[in-house]
């Protein structure tokens, strides 16, 4: 409960800065949030490591938080900080000065919403954390007033998750109709064993929902567009917390509430979702031009590896799943860290403007070429080692149908080499002149690449971050829940 | 003894290529030079000051009461740790060879580097590309051949082993622009590689059965025995059972695993040594800078191979039959190389060739030595020949690089009369040249007659082949020192000054040189090495009458060549003439090469090569690009789905969450 506290004491003062303080010093606030997000952020780390580590429950069992629940959180916390720490500069840009404020608002509530859904216990407290996480991230979408694409990505955003909330409550009430209950532990034992036709349908519908905001296939098809259009501070956020966020309370999801029906119902559904994910994100990401369409497809085929931790259905499985978000986030973070620096600087954002890009700016170019190399999976760098704990959890599940699936993965992440290096051949193979000129991106910007490059370094390296993970989900309650 | 000096024995070095490899080019040449050349001469005075102590100091550790000398060793730290079983130490051990070989190795590593700071530059005193890169190669060299000496273990001593040739083969390569150089430097690490593989099985199979890597495991377990543990008794059917359960290794091929484990072991040997038939990377590694042949081709590299046999000499004595297939390679080499060093032209090749026969000398002697003999006297010559070898082999190398300095070629036939203008380069050649000939008291005397009488207890027949070599070496060494010396008055060419002495940092090297070859006879190296580190007396086992029939052999030698050679005359051409196959052949070095590129080229590229290049490109290159293809198609065809249009994406959405269930539900109720 504390983080949750936390994270409302800071929205109040943010939204306390910005309406009473007066109109020169705004420009700080910026830099204000930023911080404030770093000591909440400290502070979480103090609960991870000094507080107790057992499952504290609030609001008569509807909320519960315990050491893995803290410990993702932090995680997302400190991809938010690099998100907001890149976004300084575009949230002080000209069009933003009468609307920083609401930005900065409204993702502190969807922060806010992602906690609630992770910590939720009971569906309709995860469903105001899903609505909560969701409905803020349409006005966010729509940012950049001025720009066409940026309505047009809102308005497909807030149509399609409308659609799919109401595809997911048909699914929860299919649930309740099943189980009697909308309380997590209620649902796992009424559910025991039980495999009816209505159940697998809501179970279809409830997957369906979270899938949306996860953008599995075939649920994803509004990524492509929302991304492209979006701000890029706000495509990355989407990116990144939103989708980390969205993986573990999925995996909390399936396993607290449908762990007794999982060989039943949904081992096999899940495992065709993973492999269409990967393999249209994959199909659809080799055409791109646009980076951040690039990138959106790219994410796609990542979140089908995401969920490889919850198939292994293993305490393994959900080590090497936040591991996987962890590096995740710094490796894409990177990637949208140049991608935003130079939009900000030329405007431009095409693939083919990045030829050549070595000449004109080798220090941008180093550091998308290592964010390629780590979401490529490529050693030493922490994305290798993501996947390569992912895969072994998976395998650690043990069935014939799990290394197929696996193994499909495995040639799919052949396919993603080849894109991803085509965006590294642009930079530094190409002989065109570049179109980019020289140019100093702003320090917040290079702060934020500094701190996500180093992460892709060091992450892989530093094998105690891992091992405690696992530690954690060890001792963790999850254990229980994991029965064949 | 403290661990301190023979950690900066190997530390200097070490820490010399890596610093002169890094900031090497920001600093002068002269002080690049100057440091590696101070650096190698701590190194030579820590050494010099470990033998000492090894074998003068009396201290227990190093010689027990009867006065034998032991193993000791000094550090042994674990490296890498497998299992329980399986672990690979590194360390430094000290015994009669390894402080023999600090000796050599230092010594002759000094006099090059002092050497070099005059070699390596051209005429007017200007420094060649790439002299900082050159002294941090030549303390890479250093640091792995005394690590190879000190190894503890087999499996250290393979890891210094590839070490060395990987050094080598940057020295050969220095002169990276020219083409011969490059491919001569491949040549080298190729063969030698190639000869390493045999090396690794036999090291894999002889720690296999005998459960260690550690040298002083293998060589102190009495030698009966170990024995037992590798032959299984074939009299009776009890007897094999009894032996392969007790672990005994089995018989394969017709023989014992120890035979294969020591033949395998001496064809890396073989490689490194230069031993026929592996010898061909070793006249092509002339290529390199001189004085580089001169501490790497002549001195200390190639003998490893010797110093191999002779670390491992416990276990040879086991197998009779391995001994003698050392004998009888080395004898064929030492032959073959003598033959072919008499027709060369390029004085480089001619010490090369020396060097293989000179090698194959040392070969036989282990091969012949038997504790019956002499109690061993095969080995203590051998060692003696090593130390002797390296010291006026390097001095004839250092020389023969002053006359290509002086000359700038490395053809004979280009000098000719030289003895007037470089007075002090002609003094010490003749002194290498006499000691290699074998004329008392010059060095080579003793060893060589070490070695013949050792060979002579053995087998009269190995003793007459081995003085047959014997001749050859004094008349081609001769032929050579009066071709470049005598034969005809020097011209000068036009427009380039008279050749004449060089700086003082390449006369010093050869007048020290030529010091040692002069009184390293009499040393008395029984009392220092010997096969089980008992004290031998040297003279007791002196053969007089060997002695003087190879005085004999090699002055008659010497006076034929002087007859040939000495002035202008008709007498070699019709030689040559006489034997006209021989001396192509000969010259042709008995075509060997054209033998490998014959089997390399046709037998292997074309039978082997060619079709695993098909499969390549057209099986495996060709499952990748179908497999590229299809997916570009597929990526074409699902296109249509992402258009762009909300109600599409609403439709697909509610179509994919109830094809989801219903499959579900057709498939599970």
């Amino acid at each position: 409960m504390k983080q949750e506290i936390g994270l409302l004491v800071i929205f109040l003062l943010v939204f306390l800065y910005d309406t009473f303080m007066p109109k020169n010093s705004l420009k700080a606030l910026p830099v204000v949030t930023t911080l404030l997000m770093v000591v909440f952020t400290a502070l979480g780390f103090g609960i991870c490591y000094g507080g107790n580590t057992s499952a504290v429950a609030a609001f008569g069992g509807m909320y519960e938080t315990s050491a893995v629940v803290t410990a993702i959180k932090n995680i997302l916390n400190i991809g938010v900080i690099i998100v907001l720490i890149q976004s300084i500069r575009w949230a002080n840009g000209e069009l933003m000065i009468m609307r920083r404020g609401e930005f900065y608002e409204l993702l502190l509530v969807t922060l806010f919403g992602m906690y609630l859904m992770i910590s939720a216990r009971h569906f309709l407290l995860f469903v105001i954390g899903l609505e909560c996480a969701s409905l803020p991230l349409a006005a966010m979408v729509a940012f950049d007033k001025n720009r066409y694409e940026s309505h047009e990505a809102a308005v497909k955003y807030i149509l399609t998750a409308v659609f799919s909330s109401a595809i997911f409550m048909m699914g929860l009430s299919f649930v309740y109709a099943c189980a009697g209950s909308l309380y997590f532990d209620k649902i796992y034992n009424a559910l025991y064993g039980e495999h009816t036709a209505m159940l697998v349908l809501a179970l279809a519908f409830v997957i369906s929902g979270v899938g949306f905001k996860l953008s599995l296939v075939p649920f994803h098809l509004w990524t492509a567009d929302v991304y492209q259009g979006a701000p890029t501070s706000v495509t990355s956020y989407l990116s990144v917390i939103s989708k980390g966020a969205t993986a573990f309370a999925f995996l909390v999801i399936l396993a607290q509430v449908f762990g007794s029906i999982y060989s039943q119902v949904w081992e096999w559904m899940l495992y065709a979702l993973i492999i269409l994910t990967i393999t249209v994100g994959n199909l659809f990401a080799i055409r791109q031009r646009n980076m951040k369409r690039f990138l959106a497809f790219s994410s796609i085929s990542q979140a089908g590896y995401i969920m490889l931790g919850i198939i292994a259905y293993n305490t393994m499985g959900v080590a090497a799943m936040m591991y996987y978000i962890l590096v995740y986030i710094f490796s894409n973070l990177a990637a949208f860290g140049v991608i935003g620096a130079i939009e900000n600087a030329t405007g431009k954002i095409s693939m083919d403007d990045y030829r050549g890009l070595y000449k004109t700016n080798p220090r941008l170019s180093f550091a998308m070429m290592l964010a390629m190399f780590s979401l490529a999976g490529i050693p030493p760098f922490a994305g290798f080692f993501s996947k390569f704990f992912i895969f072994t959890a998976a395998v650690g599940q043990g069935s014939v149908a799990i290394y197929v699936l696996v193994l499909i993965a495995l040639i799919n992440t052949i396919v993603s080499l080849y894109y991803y290096l085509l965006v590294v051949k642009a930079m530094f193979i190409s002989d065109d002149e570049c179109t980019i000129a020289r140019f100093r991106s702003a320090f917040s910007e290079r702060l934020g690449m500094w701190i996500a490059v180093a992460g892709i370094i060091f992450l892989g390296l530093l094998s105690p971050v891992y091992d405690y993970l696992l530690d954690l989900t060890a001792d963790s309650s999850l254990l229980a829940y994991f029965i064949r | 003894m403290s661990v301190t000096i023979p950690i900066l024995i190997l530390a200097i070095p070490l820490f010399m290529f890596i610093f002169l490899g890094l900031c090497g080019k920001k600093m002068s040449h002269l002080l690049a030079g100057t440091l590696g050349t101070l650096g190698m001469g701590t190194v030579l005075v820590l050494a010099y000051y470990t033998a000492f102590n090894y074998f003068f100091s009396g201290q227990a550790c190093f010689i027990n009461e009867a006065g034998e000398r032991l193993q000791h060793v000094i550090f042994n730290t674990t490296w890498l740790q497998f299992t329980d079983s399986l672990v690979i130490k590194l360390g430094f051990l000290l015994d009669p060879i390894s402080a023999m070989m600090l000796v050599v190795i230092t010594t002759i590593s000094f006099m090059v580097h002092l050497y070099s700071l005059g070699y390596m530059r051209d005429h007017h005193g200007v420094f060649e590309k790439g002299f900082q890169r050159f002294y941090a190669f030549l303390s890479l060299f250093s640091f792995s051949m005394l690590g190879l000496v000190v190894a503890t273990n087999i499996f250290q001593m393979y890891i210094f082993w590839e070490l060395v040739g990987a050094s080598s083969y940057l020295l050969i390569g220095f002169y990276y622009t020219k083409p011969s150089a490059v491919s001569a430097s491949k040549k080298a690490f190729i063969v030698t590689r190639f000869a390493d593989l045999g090396f690794l099985i036999g090291i894999l199979t002889l720690s296999y059965y005998t459960g260690t890597f550690n040298f002083t495991d293998l060589t102190s377990v009495p030698v009966e025995g170990l024995a037992d543990t590798f032959r299984v008794d074939l009299s009776t059917p009890e007897t094999v059972l009894a032996g392969i359960s007790s672990g005994a290794a089995p018989i394969f091929m017709g023989a014992s695993v120890l035979t294969w484990a020591l033949v395998l072991i001496f064809v890396g040997g073989m490689g490194k040594s230069a031993m026929l038939p592996l010898h061909i990377w070793l006249p092509d590694a002339m290529e390199g800078p001189t004085p580089v042949s001169a501490l790497i081709h002549a001195a200390t590299m190639v003998v490893a191979g010797v110093y191999l046999v002779a670390r491992l000499f416990p276990l040879y004595l086991m197998e009779n039959s391995a001994l003698v297939i050392v004998t009888v390679v080395g004898a064929i080499t030492a032959f073959y190389a003598a033959v072919v060093a008499c027709t060369q032209v390029d004085i480089k090749r001619v010490l090369a060739f020396s060097t293989i026969s000179q090698i194959a000398f040392m070969m036989v002697s282990l091969g012949v030595a038997r504790p019956e003999y002499h109690e061993g006297l095969g080995y203590m010559a051998s060692m003696f020949h090593l130390f002797t070898h390296a010291m006026f082999k390097a001095l004839l190398f250092l020389g023969a690089g002053a006359l290509i300095h002086a000359i700038g070629s490395n053809d004979y036939t280009e000098m000719h009369g030289l003895r007037k203008y470089m007075p002090i380069t002609h003094w010490t050649f003749l002194i290498g040249c006499l000691a290699i000939a074998g004329i008392i008291p010059f060095s080579g005397f003793f060893s060589k007659d070490e070695i013949l009488s050792a060979a002579g207890n053995y087998s009269v027949w190995v003793y007459i082949w081995m003085s047959l070599v014997a001749f050859m070496t004094a008349f081609y060494m001769f032929r050579l020192y009066y071709l470049i010396f005598w034969w005809k008055e020097h011209t000068v060419r036009e427009g380039h000054h008279a050749p004449h002495d060089q700086p003082w940092t390449m006369s010093v090297p050869l007048i020290i040189l030529a010091a040692i070859t002069c009184v390293a006879g009499f040393i008395p190296f029984g009392n220092l090495v010997s096969w089980n580190g008992e004290p031998y007396d040297f003279m007791a086992h002196f053969d007089w009458s060997i002695a003087t029939v190879s005085l004999i052999v090699a002055v008659a030698a010497i006076l034929l060549a002087t007859v040939m050679y000495r002035k202008e005359n008709k007498l070699p051409a019709k030689m040559k003439n006489a034997m006209p196959a021989l001396w192509r052949w000969a010259f042709h070095r008995f075509y060997w090469d054209e033998l490998y590129m014959f089997i390399t080229h046709k037998i292997i590229f074309g039978c082997v090569c060619r079709p695993l290049a098909w499969f390549d490109r057209h099986i495996i290159d060709g499952t990748m690009d179908s497999f590229a293809i299809v997916t570009n198609k597929a990526s074409n065809a699902i296109k249509p789905l992402q258009s762009g249009q909300v109600q599409m994406y609403v439709w697909l959405y509610l179509i994919g969450a109830l094809l989801l269930g219903g499959i579900t539900i057709l498939c599970l109720i």
